[in-house]
Parts: C-alpha cells; structure tokens; sequence
C-alpha cells in the first residue's frame, strides 16, 4: 500500500515557511499530521535531522522544493511540544518519532491484555513485540524502547509493572 | 701640577704657575704671586689637543677657545690675535690633566647647574636648560615636543568646544525669541512667528517649538502641499493610484526646475496632507516604504483585484506582478506582501526566487 501524499506535499508554498502567523500554524499542523502518517506507515521510529532533509517527507523532488534545516527544526519542535517527538541526545542530532504516544500504546497493550483474560500474568518484552499471540496486533514488532515507553505508562496508572529478570525485561498485569 | 701659560709671541709675563681645574672653569695661578689668578670658564674652550714632548720641548696642551664675550672681566690682556692657550708641562701631570679637562669636556658640568659665577656668567648654561646632553637630554626633548603638541591640540580643540558652546546659545537665544514673540501674540501675528521660524529651519536650527506645534506647520510646507496635490493627481491617476515617494521626489524636483525641494520639505508637506483635507495621503509601509496614494484609493480592493491575478496566473512573482499591472516593481511587492499580511496570498521562497501563491492553507 503506496502512502497517500496530501495536497499539501505537492503545493510549492508548503516548503516555504510562511511568515503569516495564522498561515504558519496551518502550515504546521499539516506537516505535523504528515511526518506522522508517514512514519507510522513506514513503521519508522527515529530520525537523524541531518538525513531527514533527503527524506521524501522533506524533500519533494517532483516539484524540487525541500524543507530547510530550519524549518524541519521548528516542525520537530511543534511535533515534541504536541508529545509525538522526543529528542535522544542533547544536541538535537537525532529524535524519536511517536506516531503513536506510549499512553495510546498502552491502552492498546492493555486492552489485548485483559480481553484475552491474560491479566494477572507475566510476559516477556520479547513475547509482546515478537509473539506468535500478538501476531494480528497493531503493536506487534513494536520496537523496544517504545514497548517500554508504553509499559512506563502502564505502570503509572497502576495496570502493570516492569519486572527486571535474568535475561531481560518483563511485565506483569495487573 | 706646574705648567707655564704660552701665549705665542707676547710678553706674557705669566711663566710658572699652577693650573687649577673645576667643573667649571680652568684656573691659573702664579706660583710666586698667588694674587695674579686667570680663570677661563670650561664653555669658552672649543677644543684641545696635545702636543707631545720632544727633544728640547715640553708636553703641551693647545686648547682653542671662542672669541670672548664682551662683558669679560679685565684679565691680563684685553684681547689677543690668537684664539688659543696653549698649556705647557715643564714636568710631568700632561697626561693626567688631559685626561681630566677631557672629562669635564664631555660632562659639561657646568651647563647642569645654574652656577652663579661671579667672575663669568654669559656663556654660561641656558635658561629653561634644554641643551640635550646625552640620552639624557634627548628623552628630554622629546618630552618638551610632547608637551608642546599636546598644549597645540588642547588649544586648538579649546576653540572648537568654545564654539560649540556658542552655537548651544545661540539655540537658546533663538528659542527665547521664537517664545517672546509668541508670547506677545497680540501685536505680532502668527504668520510673523512662522516667518521668524522658518528662518531658523533654514539656517538648520531645528527649533522645537516648530516640531511640538508640527500639526500647524509651518506656511512654507502648507503651500508646498497644497502645490503637490495640484500637481500629482494626474501622475498618480496614470499610476494607478500609488507612487513612491522617491518616484515622487524626482517628478517634482524635475518639474521644478530651480529652487528644488530637500527630502525632509517634501516629507514634511506629504504629512499634511491629511490636514488640510487634500485628496492625497502619505502611506508608510511596514517596510518603511513611504508611498503618495490617492485618498480614492482602497485598498482592499486592490488586494481583492491582486489576488484575483494571483488565482488567474497560480503564482506571481513580484516582477510578473508589477509588469501585469504597469506598477514599479517596490509597489509591487508591497502589494503582494499587503495580501500575504491579510492572508490572502502565501509565498513559496526558493532558489528560484520569491512566488506568491493563493493562501490554500
């Protein structure tokens, strides 16, 4: 399944970051939904600011425009101050891409969980991600850190709780 | 140390004696009569040299010396054919004393002290004591020159801040005056104290009463603005309705002729136009373009007809703009940029230029 691009990807203007005020926050938002859909269609979860300019997110080389560094830095911010984007380093380098945020993945996780009547048990990291059970779940092949991320979340709200084993991480439902 | 006095060919009667030598001066005694005492002061010797000893002769020392001052005390001859003493060393001392007059040469210790000598005080050393002597000396000079530059430039400047100080009065002076008049509004009319002011400007005086009162103006920018507004209708109407200032400074001046009109005179008759109720206006952009438009003018309706060029054509750029319309290219921009202001336009800003597009976010 191709991914769909907007309009907006094919609108020169788009490109360009607008001066207007109330013309930027549309301009912004739009690219925010964007970065998201396509990564979450791509399954991708990182990004290195420095590539992501070649990226054909950024980069729209049918109507040659491409995002400046600058203003992939302003979408990134809009997209951490919204909570989809967590910077892993200090000098902005390199970033997590949350098309999903850990609560929603959570609540997912979770709702697997107690429809299968599988609360009260233990699970590994590897047995959610990879298991042959989750094999139909949207959090299937989810990657690690988020996993954890997500499990995090869990256990703030008191439904689950990370337990360190020999050989891992696991999780247990409450 | 035992020498006798040759003066060459006289009848010098000065044979025997001692020579005495000081910081200052060299002294001769008669060694029998030890009243008769010669002093020649050390700054009258020119120069000195030996004279060795040989068979039959003496060791000599010649010492040359300048023409003697007129106030000379009286010695044993008035005056004499020759320029120089010479010294002669029956027996020994020649060399020691040589040595010592060669050091006192060189020292001029007589040139550092102010030496009150009561036998000879002329050729003696300098008032203000700048004779340069030694590394010494030339440090010292060099500190005179500095001082000197330095007192040239105080004073010089001295002259510039006295009139600067001058010209702070004259302000004031022509600013009590400009107040007196007014205040004695009765006899004097207030086109006189607009004449009275107008004086000032144009002497440069920016007198601030002028600039407070600015809403009244002076008569001077009031018939300038009325004269503008008679002239630029027509320009402006070909125009479209808009023309920078600067596009207005130069039909104008070039109209003219003679008795062209100063940037600020034309600024300052464009800001009242308002006043006095012309049908021009002076518009400044937030760019800081300043244009003349026609009070018909609207201005929405030209970002209206803008952005139906824009949708026509998709996208313009400022010069495709002004070309469609027969505006300046300045215009032009401020146009597009007054649409993308209200929304109505976005741009699209590459290495192909800057394109504005119908605002489609």
């Amino acid at each position: 399944m191709s991914f769909e691009w907007p309009w907006q990807y094919n609108f020169p203007p788009f490109f360009t970051l607008q001066p207007n005020v109330d013309t930027r926050q549309k301009q912004l938002a739009a690219w925010c939904s964007l970065v998201l859909s396509y990564f979450r269609h791509r399954k991708l979860y990182t990004v290195d600011v420095l590539e992501a300019q070649e990226s054909p997110v950024f980069n729209n080389k049918k109507i040659e425009r491409k995002l400046s560094v600058e203003a992939i830095q302003v979408v990134f911010e809009e997209l951490r101050k919204k909570g989809n984007l967590e910077w892993m380093d200090k000098n902005k380098t390199r970033c997590l891409i949350m098309w999903r945020r850990p609560e929603e993945w959570g609540k997912l996780i979770y709702q697997w969980v107690s429809k299968n009547g599988m609360v009260n048990s233990v699970f590994t990291l590897y047995e959610l991600s990879n298991g042959d059970d989750t094999e139909n779940e949207e959090f299937h092949g989810l990657e690690d850190w988020m996993l954890l991320r997500s499990l995090q979340a869990l256990q703030t709200e008191g439904k689950a709780e990370i337990i360190t084993m020999d050989d891992g991480k696991g999780v247990k439902f409450f | 140390m035992l020498f006798s006095l040759h003066f060459i060919k006289t009848c010098a009667k000065l044979d025997v004696g001692v020579v005495l030598l000081s910081t200052h001066r060299l002294l001769w005694r008669d060694q029998k009569n030890h009243e008769c005492c010669i002093c020649i002061p050390l700054s009258q010797i020119i120069f000195f040299e030996e004279q060795a000893a040989g068979i039959g002769k003496s060791a000599k020392i010649v010492i040359h010396l300048h023409a003697a001052p007129a106030n000379k005390d009286p010695g044993p001859y008035q005056h004499s054919k020759f320029s120089y003493i010479k010294l002669s060393f029956k027996e020994h001392g020649q060399i020691e004393f040589y040595r010592r007059l060669t050091e006192e040469m060189t020292q001029k210790r007589w040139e550092n002290t102010p030496v009150s000598q009561p036998i000879d005080t002329t050729a003696g050393p300098k008032a203000g004591r700048t004779r340069a002597v030694g590394i010494v000396g030339i440090e010292r000079k060099l500190e005179e020159k500095r001082k000197e530059t330095d007192k040239n430039i105080s004073e010089a400047f001295e002259d510039l801040s006295k009139l600067m100080e001058k010209a702070k009065e004259m302000v004031e002076l022509s600013r009590s005056i400009a107040n007196k008049i007014k205040d004695k509004q009765g006899d004097i009319t207030e086109d006189e104290t607009i004449r009275f002011k107008s004086y000032l400007l144009s002497m440069g005086i920016a007198n601030p009463v002028t600039r407070e009162t600015h809403g009244s103006g002076t008569h001077y920018h009031m018939q300038l603005a009325k004269q503008l507004g008679d002239m630029l209708q027509a320009p402006l109407e070909e125009r479209g309705g808009m023309m920078a200032l600067t596009e207005v400074y130069c039909l104008v001046n070039r109209a003219r002729g003679m008795e062209l009109l100063s940037p600020e005179d034309l600024v300052n008759a464009c800001k009242m136009f308002e006043s006095l109720k012309l049908p021009l206006r002076l518009r400044v952009f937030d760019s800081g373009v300043m244009v003349v438009q026609l009070q018909s003018h609207s201005e929405e309706e030209m970002i209206a007809s803008a952005l139906d060029n824009v949708s026509d054509k998709g996208s313009l750029t400022a010069e495709e703009f002004a070309k469609l319309l027969g505006l300046s290219v300045l215009l032009a921009k401020e146009r597009l940029l007054l649409a993308e202001k209200m929304g109505h336009l976005c741009r699209d800003d590459s290495v192909e230029g800057l394109r504005f597009y119908p605002n489609l976010f």
